[in-house]
């Protein structure tokens, strides 16, 4: 059941990114490009997607468990280290060089452009070898 | 600073608003944050048991993806697509960074300021910081 879920809300997701224009790199590009022609458009993104889920994160969280879970798994680290800073500021550069973070990446698989494929493949193996080297 | 003529905001705060939904779906189904970069990352080393789910999210997206470029192709990637070169050291900033930085604009961006996380407000600070300078330097 729980991976049917996590299908759906894959699913949902997407369509979010899409209507909203994230997928569109340029439109992300814009909406970085502050010092000349600026898209805020990106900005009520995120204003969106807060407000729905600041309001349901605290009332789902409520209940004394998830639905197909016996328990919520949040995160519990709360110091800032080194590798929250660093890691934070590559992804940034990332995110300017090509407009696209990992959600869209994904969802523009479907466009079928080759670049997007071997954007998705490097990232993929570059996290994989990040988690495999930290253990 | 000039601000961009025709603004979506209606789409990008109904956008916004599904994203934040999923996000809640996700949590409320499965007790997960919706974080794109933790699970994508972590697939390789997850327990089998908390393996496919992950897969399935990220099917999900692929999915949802493909709705989107066929009912409104003019708002994909299809536009812009980065150039081999790009793909491939973006890719890679994207990739070590976030998994560093155990986060991404979905996990530290949403999830994280929802949830007042003070990593997460900060993590989001240091990308958005890093995005501007990066489209700022000409790059």
């Amino acid at each position: 059941m729980k991976n049917i879920t996590s299908l759906i809300a894959g699913f949902i997701f997407a369509l979010g990114l899409g209507l909203s224009g994230m997928m569109n790199p340029l439109k992300v590009k814009m909406f970085l490009d502050v010092t000349r022609t600026w898209d805020p458009a990106l900005a009520f993104v995120m204003i969106g997607a807060i407000a729905v889920y600041a309001i349901l994160f605290r009332l789902i969280l409520k209940r004394e468990s998830p639905v197909c879970e016996k328990s919520f798994s949040l995160p519990t680290k709360t110091v800032l280290d080194k590798k929250l800073l660093v890691g934070s500021a590559l992804f940034g550069v990332g995110w300017g060089l090509a407009g696209i973070c990992p959600g869209p990446a994904f969802a523009n698989l479907a466009s079928g452009a080759m670049n997007i494929f071997v954007f998705v493949a490097v990232m993929v193996l570059s996290m994989f070898a990040v988690k495999a080297l930290e253990k | 600073m000039n601000i961009v003529e025709h603004i979506t905001w209606m789409e990008a705060l109904g956008g916004g608003a599904l994203i934040g939904l999923a996000g809640s779906f996700l949590l409320f189904a499965n007790g997960k944050i919706a974080g794109i970069s933790g699970i994508a990352g972590s697939i390789l080393k997850a327990k089998s048991n908390d393996r496919l789910w992950r897969v399935l999210f990220i099917l999900g997206l692929v999915i949802g993806g493909f709705v989107i470029v066929y009912q409104n192709p003019n708002n994909t990637i299809l536009i812009e697509v980065p150039s081999l070169y790009r793909s491939i050291i973006a890719g890679l900033f994207v990739g070590v960074g976030t998994a560093l930085g155990s986060g991404c604009t979905s996990g530290h961006g949403v999830c994280g300021i929802s949830r007042f996380s003070k990593r997460s407000i900060i993590a989001t600070c240091i990308f958005m910081f890093f995005g501007f300078l990066t489209v700022w330097m000409g790059f």
